[in-house]
């Protein structure tokens, strides 16, 4: 009965509504292409991950990171949806920051691209907020019992970056080695950097 | 509305599944749905505040059900019909044997988008905050049958002013076409306690991201 070439149902309706619109003239296929190529290939945690580096290397910047994450990020040429307002929490030895957005799936896609599945599906939504120390222990980040823990929930407009920790080694590292260490995780603040 | 998506704090979800070197999209029909949605956003058919609730609208087994851009679809398709810019016979004719669109409006209609829908979220408010930092809030007891972003887990909570944000629009009124009611927003913050009770984890705060209108001055 069944036709098992025929592709799953959300398939086809995706299709069909992309057909739909692109008849109104809303989409076309090239305008498609390029948001997804944007995503896919220029706007991603790489971004982050050089506005983390140039902060460990220049305490002018740091500070202005601080005061204003999306002033100091837009020096770097990021910005765009989901980047309106940015604040970058600093992570330090005895206070770990951690982001969540308990309702959706908010976070910063100028300087991290969009958010990994983990980050948008119920474990992690339901429970960061209820028990981070043992939920991050899950997720391999086992924080020692003095450290405090400050879970933000993007529940508004504000888009939260975790200024991590640097590795031992950062005074002998230049920006851009830096910059490949640093990982996505740990600006979402589930992880460290190693070193 | 005290939808599914609502999950701070829910029980039960287990452990994440974390997927190494996770491309960012995982099919093509994903990324397709993702870049009409910000395209029909950006060309002003409706504001985020309306996509978020058209998503919160999915029943709460669809809600899981469907994954993360599977909800996007459903959500896309039903703006898209209330908008008029697609008819239930137009879905019908591309997809015969597909399931049937949701027509019904929610409890609070989708309104029509605002004609400043391209302008962003965030405005200059001429008025001070009203609160500062330091100072203790209460959190409203508030179940507002249309769109919010109050999560359920701090309402009637006693927090304190972490941040004061900028003003923006309040997605409370906006997601349903009944203006933007700028007001300043506010990073509060809860003891890990006052969420949880005795046996919260130590050591533990949320800050949560809460509009003014949500917040009281806390006498005591």
């Amino acid at each position: 009965m069944s036709d098992d070439h025929r592709p799953p149902p959300h398939v086809i309706r995706a299709e069909a509504i992309e057909s739909l619109l692109t008849e109104k003239g809303l989409v076309d296929a090239a305008t498609i292409d390029a948001v997804i190529e944007a995503y896919e290939q220029d706007i991603g945690p790489m971004n982050g991950a050089a506005v983390v580096a140039k902060a460990w290397k220049d305490p002018d910047y740091r500070r202005r990171l601080l005061d204003d994450g999306t002033a100091a990020i837009a020096e770097l040429g990021f910005g765009g949806p989901q980047g309106e307002h940015i604040v970058v929490v600093e992570n330090a030895p005895t206070r770990h920051n951690v982001v969540v957005c308990t309702l959706c799936s908010c976070y910063p896609w100028p300087v991290l691209g969009l958010p990994p599945a983990w980050y948008k599906e119920p474990a992690y939504r339901s429970r960061i907020v209820k028990e981070p120390r043992k939920l991050l222990a899950e997720m391999g980040l086992d924080l020692a019992p003095e450290v405090e823990i400050r879970v933000w929930d993007s529940s508004a407009e504000v888009r939260y970056l975790v200024l991590p920790e640097p590795p031992a080694d950062v005074a002998a590292c230049s920006e851009s080695e830096l910059a490949t260490r640093v990982t996505r995780d740990a600006m979402i603040g589930v992880a460290r950097i190693d070193g | 509305m005290d939808g599914m998506h609502d999950m701070g704090g829910r029980d039960g979800f287990g452990s994440p599944q974390v997927e190494l070197s996770e491309p960012v999209f995982h099919e093509t029909w994903e990324a397709r749905v993702f870049a009409m949605a910000m395209l029909i956003t950006a060309a002003g058919v409706c504001v985020p505040d309306a996509f978020r609730h058209a998503i919160e609208q999915l029943p709460p087994d669809e809600y899981l059900r469907r994954g993360y851009y599977g909800r996007w679809l459903r959500a896309l398709e039903r703006l898209l019909l209330h908008a008029a810019i697609v008819t239930p016979a137009d879905v019908a004719a591309r997809d015969p044997d597909g399931e049937a669109p949701i027509t019904a409006l929610p409890a609070v209609p989708f309104g029509a988008p605002p004609p400043a829908a391209v302008l962003g979220s965030l405005r200059v408010l001429e008025t001070p905050p009203r609160f500062e930092i330091g100072q203790p809030v209460r959190v409203r007891s508030l179940n507002p049958p249309g769109h919010t972003r109050l999560p359920q887990y701090v309402r009637g909570k006693l927090g304190v002013v972490d941040r004061v944000h900028p003003g923006w629009v309040f997605p409370d009124t906006n997601a349903h076409g009944l203006g933007e009611d700028p007001q300043y927003a506010y990073a509060i913050r809860f003891a890990g306690e006052e969420l949880w009770g005795p046996g919260a984890e130590r050591g533990v705060s949320v800050c949560v991201d809460l509009f003014e209108r949500y917040l009281e001055g806390d006498p005591s």
